[in-house]
This record gives C-alpha cells, sequence and structure tokens, in this order.
C-alpha cells in the first residue's frame, strides 16, 4: 500500500464521509418520524390509515434501497417533479427506514401487555397522558436494540447513494479506483471511513440499550 | 338515610354474542362496603371494568354522584380519578420507581407539585408499612408489597369510591394477609369500597352488604351474616356450599 496515495486521498474520503454521516443522519431522523407515525396508527388500529401503513410498511420493507432510489431519482422527473440527489438521497432512506422503524416500534408497543394502558387511565391520567408516561418508555425501551440495529442498518445503506451520483464513500472509493487504479488504498480506506462512522454508533447503541433496560420484567 | 354514592342502573354488556351482564340494578351508598361474589365468569370483574369505564357497555347507565360515567364522555378523566381502581396482576408501572408509580398521576393528572405529592405518597406508604421501600422499582417487591403500594397509588387521588378486582388472588397464601389488613384499615377509616373477592372469612368481616352475582344477574342481596348464615336463594345456598369441603364429609358419614 502506498502510503503517499492514502494521504492524499484522505481528504476526500474525509469529505464524502460527512456527506454519508449528514444524509444518512437526516434519513434516519426522517425515518423514525414516520416509524412512530406509522406504528402509532397501527397500534391504536386507526381506520384507513391503519391500512395505508400496513401497505406502506410491505412497499419499503420488501424493495431494495437501490430500486426506490431510482424510482426517485428517475422516475419523479418523469412525473414533472425535479429532485436533486441528496433529496433522493434522504427520501429513499427515510422511505427504507420508516417502514423498518415502524415495525420496531409496534412491537415494542405491542410487549406492553393492556391491562396497563387500563391502569393509567383508571388512574385518571389522560390518554395522551398514558400513552407517554407508561405505554411508550416501556415500549422504546423494548424496541431500542431494534432500533438501534436499524440505525446501523441505515447507515450501511447509504452506500447505495453512489447510484444516484452523490458523492458518498462508496462513490469516492470507486471514482478513485476508476481514475487511478489505487484499488487496494481506496477499499482500505473505504473500510476504515465505514468503520469510523459505524463503530461509535453500535457502542452508543449498547450503551443506550443498557441505560433503557429498567427491568426486565415484573410489573 | 345515607347518600347514594355510584347508582348502576338496568345495565347490560355484551360480548362476543352473549350478555355478560344483563340488567344490572346496583346502588353504593357512601360510606359502604359492598362486596361482590360470585362463580368465576359470572361478570364480576366486568363488573368493575364498567365502573371505570375500561368496557364499552350496550345499555343502562353508570353514575358517581348523579354524573354519568361514560366512555364517550370529555370529562371521563377527571371521573376516573375519582374512581380508584386496583387490579388483580397490580399493574405498577415496571419502568418507575414505587415513589414514582404513586406521585405519577397526582402530578400528571391532578397538576399538584411534586413536593406535596411525594410528601402525601411517603405519609401513605408508611401506613401501609413500605415507607423505607419508596425508592425500589416494582421488581424489587413481593407479590403483597406490590399490591400495598398499588393500593396506595389509587388512595393519593383521593378517590370517593376504590374497586378491588380480586386483589389477592394472585398472591401466596402468606401475602394475602397484609393486603386484606390495609383494605380493613380503610373499611374503618369509612371509605365507600366495592370489592370482588373469594375470600369468604375477609367479605364476612368487611362487608356491609354482600351481593351474589351469576350469569350476569344479581341472585341475592343481604347483609354478610343474612347472607352466610341464611342464604334465601337455593343458587346462594349452592354457591356456598361449593366452597365448604364439611358438608360433603358429613354427608359420607351418614350414609
Amino acid at each position: 500500500m502506498d502510503q503517499s496515495v492514502l494521504r492524499e486521498y484522505l481528504p476526500l474520503f474525509r469529505e464524502s464521509a460527512w456527506l454519508t454521516l449528514r444524509l444518512g443522519t437526516m434519513g434516519i431522523l426522517l425515518a423514525l418520524v414516520i416509524g412512530i407515525l406509522c406504528a402509532a396508527v397501527r397500534y391504536f388500529r386507526v381506520p384507513v390509515l391503519r391500512g395505508i401503513a400496513a401497505a406502506y410498511v410491505e412497499v419499503s420493507r420488501n424493495t431494495p434501497l437501490l430500486v426506490q432510489l431510482f424510482f426517485l431519482y428517475y422516475g419523479l422527473p418523469k412525473l414533472g417533479v425535479r429532485t436533486d440527489p441528496a433529496v433522493c438521497g434522504v427520501a429513499g432512506l427515510a422511505f427504507l427506514g420508516g417502514g423498518y422503524m415502524a415495525e420496531a416500534l409496534r412491537s415494542g408497543m405491542e410487549a406492553v401487555e393492556p391491562i396497563q394502558m387500563e391502569s393509567a387511565l383508571s388512574l385518571g391520567l389522560t390518554p395522551v397522558q398514558a400513552i407517554r408516561y407508561v405505554l411508550l418508555p416501556q415500549a422504546v425501551s423494548v424496541s431500542t436494540p431494534a432500533l438501534v440495529a436499524n440505525v446501523i442498518f441505515l447507515l450501511k445503506e447509504t452506500s447505495v447513494f453512489s447510484a444516484v451520483s452523490l458523492m458518498d464513500l462508496m462513490f469516492t472509493a470507486k471514482d478513485l479506483i476508476g481514475l487511478y487504479y489505487a484499488t487496494t488504498e481506496s477499499l482500505f480506506l473505504l473500510v476504515v471511513f465505514y468503520l469510523l462512522i459505524l463503530l461509535p454508533v453500535s457502542a452508543l447503541g449498547s450503551l443506550l440499550e443498557r441505560r433503557l433496560r429498567y427491568a426486565g420484567s415484573g410489573t | 338515610m345515607p347518600k347514594a354514592l355510584l347508582t348502576i342502573e338496568s345495565l347490560v354488556k355484551n360480548y362476543g354474542g352473549g350478555a355478560v351482564l344483563n340488567g344490572i340494578d346496583l346502588t353504593v351508598y357512601e360510606g359502604e362496603v359492598l362486596v361482590i361474589l360470585g362463580p368465576s365468569g359470572c361478570g364480576k370483574s366486568t363488573l368493575l371494568r364498567c365502573i371505570n369505564a375500561l368496557e364499552p357497555i350496550q345499555a343502562g347507565t353508570i353514575s358517581l354522584n348523579g354524573e354519568p360515567i361514560r366512555r364517550d364522555s370529555k370529562d371521563l378523566p377527571r371521573l376516573r380519578q375519582k374512581v380508584g381502581m386496583v387490579f388483580q396482576s397490580y399493574e405498577l408501572f415496571p419502568h418507575l420507581s414505587v415513589l414514582d408509580n404513586i406521585t405519577l398521576s397526582p402530578r400528571k393528572a391532578q397538576r399538584r407539585p411534586r413536593q406535596e405529592a411525594e410528601a402525601e405518597a411517603l405519609a401513605l406508604l408508611d401506613r401501609v408499612g413500605l415507607k423505607d421501600r419508596a425508592g425500589d422499582y416494582p421488581r424489587q417487591l413481593s407479590g403483597g408489597q406490590k399490591q400495598r403500594v398499588a393500593i396506595v397509588r389509587a388512595l393519593i387521588m383521593h378517590p370517593e369510591v376504590l374497586l378491588f378486582d380480586e386483589v389477592t388472588a394472585a398472591l401466596d397464601p402468606e401475602m394475602v394477609r397484609e393486603v386484606l389488613d390495609v383494605i380493613l384499615d380503610l373499611a374503618r377509616q369509612g371509605r365507600t369500597m366495592l370489592i370482588v373477592t373469594h375470600e369468604m372469612q375477609f367479605a364476612r368481616a368487611v362487608a356491609d352488604r354482600v351481593v351474589l352475582l351469576d350469569e350476569g344477574r344479581i341472585v341475592e342481596e343481604a347483609p354478610p351474616e343474612e347472607f352466610f348464615d341464611h342464604p334465601k336463594t337455593e343458587r346462594a345456598q349452592r354457591f356456598l356450599n361449593t366452597l365448604t369441603f364439611e358438608t360433603v364429609k358429613k354427608k359420607a358419614k351418614n350414609q
């Protein structure tokens, strides 16, 4: 491995890592919002909306991100909607992640016995208060491992962004390989940067899981 | 004439085609302890759940101090604050400490200051002998302790009537006593209570009036001495006979 090449490429990788992280974070946050809404709609059996949410979850989870991105990138302009690559990337990631987040949260909510909600309501809490102080804290605690796994999975999925000409880590690596045949150095830096992004996320996730595991069980 | 606190009129509750409660008329007076007995599946627990509007009802009215308790009422949270409920399975919130379990509803639903709510919670915990467990989590408590905490959690809302739904049914025998003692103490304070239980000795000791429910109807209603010693209806006699093993032995001896 040529160290001077590594040094030369480093700034390029740093820049594209930043892009990966930025778009990834935005996509994941949006996915969480979509996930919370879909999980709530399905858990509380809101008529009509629950059907839409169920269909969305199936579509988002059972189509590849690459296909979703192509659809947004090449399909939407045909319908007269102009989209730039960054918006496409974030929207695609949010669309894919929303389905996964929704299912993780819903299983957490369903793990909380309905009588816990009844107990909260019988004390005179409003439904919103009961959800906020009794249902959600328990549901999130159950869902946390799945949510953390989703975050890591979605950050890795950003490697598909290069397909819609976003200069993410993958794009940069492929570009440098194509231009200068510096295959070993590029792939080495690619792996290192993904690890630099994902290892802290993973560690943070484990910490969070431990902090939120209040009880195991026992009411 | 004591004041009617809780009035139930012609209550009908259907579940999956059949009627679980089939025209219940019942009035609970202020300061009265009413014990509801009956075989399993007779609708006792459902009746308590209806009073707290946890179940939709098909006909009839339930009212507290003349105010109807209805599931579609905007005022329901405020009404539920006046009706304390204790469940068989305790239903403490596992993610909160004992103290937070008790103070959650006064702080959030009644907007009482934390300090005041915590002071009252500790005083009530002291009464049930659990002051030193305030910082513990529910998983660290025994069943009997959990149930006493659940009773305190209902009491801190200053309810006008307390509903007990087989609160000792999930407990080990030696823990039943500590919970029943707390309820007896509440009866001495003159609290209005509706108690569903299978503890006959306890029912006899605590009740001002006993109601026997069978197949969704009230089949007998009497003071405890009368109910246990001279049940009027054949159904009540049969119910009481299933609880005593003595009768079986006597029969065997006579043969």
